[in-house]
């Protein structure tokens, strides 16, 4: 029963966030809805029984991903106007991924009922005593180690790739010398003259 | 206490329902009347430091200092800035709070006494603790005012980069510990040499425990890392522009995060409800005195800094968090790991 309302509870608000985070005009807001479509998913896995998953999702997405989008959004200085103006030009390119998606769903919903799938023919058939955590790292190290190990590299590429587009070489730009800083005494910095009076002071 | 409920006939679902609500009130009632206390502490501490005498005229040594605060508070307006998104504005202190509140789910305070004994709790901490972050950030942009908006910024970039290092210091431990159920953590750190209970004692986690507490203190804000508020800059960075009780629910969230943060400590790496030694006698306070010892001691740890360290620049406190505390606690992952794949896993093969 409480699995049964808590499913709808959160069905519901994944798919009406959803919705708003298309529909809502103001960015910052769809950043917002997205964040609770996200934590909604999470609660899903959760009544899946994908606990990991789920706080990955949280962490992941709703901790870091979500962050830095609305770190982004919010700078950013958006004509409203201009926004909507191109709604019209991407209707087309939208509807096809809208029924690429819907042909895939209901693919997939076919698949699912044309038969039970058993459970020896999944590519890593599963000990069921063993938690979440272990079962994925027993896979993930062991059969898929070269696959996990190339999503690595393919990270690093895409971290590499992000630092040489942006960084760019700056003159006169003074640099922190931590070691130095900390070197530095008060009879460095500090001295005392006898200053003659009606002198200047030669700093 | 779900089977006591099902023993007065309900059926099960109502009476796990009725057990965990009972559950939570029982958590967080006691943890909002330590947090108004725990205040109290911080502000006499720092009085004594600063040789002052802190409050001490409402009640017995002004014990009562904090509830006359939340009183005073409570009678007062909440005033809304005419530009202010309103909705977002009010939603701010309200996630902070309820965020700071819902991390204590998984905290064991003895064997057996947790609301959820879940095996991702450790996972479960570090997506709520992510979570705060919202709280600050929406209340700096919704406030629609120029340094709650640094400070939502400042709060943001601050968060993320020493999550980071959290994370890497958080699977040291994990590591040595084989789960990520903090009540497995907390046994796991039984007798060290025959007599010693917690990860601290072990050298390999005991700079570890170091770094996890001074990432603690940037995680919640703390001084000397609360740039998000720094009053010479930024006023009061993203609390500027709130009164009455949304300002009362950051000054509370702020607090339980910062408990939340000692009790983490303490789990993690000094042995949380189990006594400092491994001695029989000891076992016989119960485990949940040791558990709030430790919380005071690390709490008068925060406010010892608070009292005396200065606030970091912005660029220092970048520098600490990635290009100090990163790379330390990722090589602390090799040599933990490296560790326990020579030792306790039968070597590399």
């Amino acid at each position: 029963m409480i699995h049964v309302i808590a499913f709808y509870l959160f069905a519901i608000l994944v798919v009406s966030s959803g919705a708003l985070t298309i529909l809502s005009r103001n960015p910052v807001h769809s950043v917002l809805w997205l964040i609770l479509a996200f934590f909604n998913a999470a609660g899903l896995m959760i009544l899946l029984g994908a606990e990991f998953i789920a706080m990955l999702l949280v962490i992941v997405y709703v901790g870091a991903v979500a962050v830095l989008f609305l770190f982004v959004v919010m700078m950013l200085d958006i004509d409203f106007a201009e926004l909507r103006a191109g709604f019209v030009s991407y209707l087309p390119f939208g509807l096809l991924i809208a029924a690429v998606l819907l042909a895939e769903i209901i693919l997939g919903i076919g698949l699912w009922s044309a038969g039970p799938i058993e459970l020896a023919q999944r590519a890593g058939p599963v000990n069921p005593e063993l938690s979440n955590i272990q079962a994925i790292g027993g896979l993930l190290y062991t059969r898929y180690i070269f696959l996990f190990e190339a999503a690595g590299i393919v990270l690093l590429v895409a971290m590499i790739g992000a630092i040489v587009l942006t960084h760019r070489a700056r003159g006169g730009v003074r640099g922190q010398n931590v070691a130095k800083q900390n070197r530095r005494r008060p009879q460095d910095a500090v001295r005392n003259i006898n200053q003659p009076v009606g002198q200047g002071v030669e700093l | 206490m779900t089977a006591f409920f099902q023993g007065l006939g309900l059926p099960f679902e109502g009476a796990w329902l009725l057990s965990t609500v009972i559950g939570i009130l029982v958590i967080c009632l006691p943890v909002m009347l330590a947090v108004a206390m725990i205040i109290y502490a911080d502000r006499k501490i720092w009085a004594a430091m600063a040789l002052r005498r802190g409050p001490n005229v409402v009640g017995p040594f002004g014990l009562l200092q904090s509830f006359a605060d939340g009183l005073k508070v409570f009678l007062q307006e909440t005033i809304i800035p005419s530009a202010a998104n309103k909705t977002l504005f009010l939603i701010a202190p309200i996630i902070t709070f309820t965020v700071a509140l819902m991390a204590w789910a998984v905290v064991p305070f003895q064997v057996g006494v947790v609301l959820a004994n879940i095996n991702v709790g450790l996972l479960y901490i570090l997506a709520i603790s992510s979570l705060g972050v919202y709280g600050v950030v929406l209340s700096g942009w919704a406030s629609n005012s120029k340094y709650p908006f640094y400070s939502a910024i400042r709060a943001s970039a601050q968060m993320i980069s020493y999550e980071v290092s959290i994370g890497f210091i958080l699977i040291t431990v994990v590591l040595w510990a084989g789960s990520f159920n903090l009540t497995q953590i907390v046994e796991s750190q039984k007798a060290y040499y025959g007599f010693l209970n917690g990860n601290g004692f072990n050298p390999l986690l005991f700079p570890m425990a170091i770094m996890f507490l001074i990432s603690a203190m940037a995680e919640t804000a703390r001084a000397p890392f609360d740039l998000t508020e720094a009053e010479s800059e930024l006023v009061a960075g993203y609390q500027t522009e709130y009164s009455s009780m949304a300002f009362a629910l950051f000054w509370l969230g702020e607090y339980a995060n910062v408990i939340l943060m000692c009790a983490l400590n303490a789990i993690l790496f000094w042995g949380g409800y189990l006594p400092p030694v491994d001695w029989a006698p000891l076992y016989y306070v119960p485990g949940i005195i040791w558990l709030f010892a430790k919380i005071l001691f690390f709490f008068f740890v925060f406010s010892w800094v608070k009292a005396t360290v200065p606030r970091y620049r912005y660029d220092q406190l970048m520098r600490l968090g990635w290009k100090i505390f990163l790379p330390t606690s990722l090589f602390f992952v090799f040599l933990v790991s490296g560790f326990l794949m020579l030792t306790r896993y039968g070597g590399a093969q």
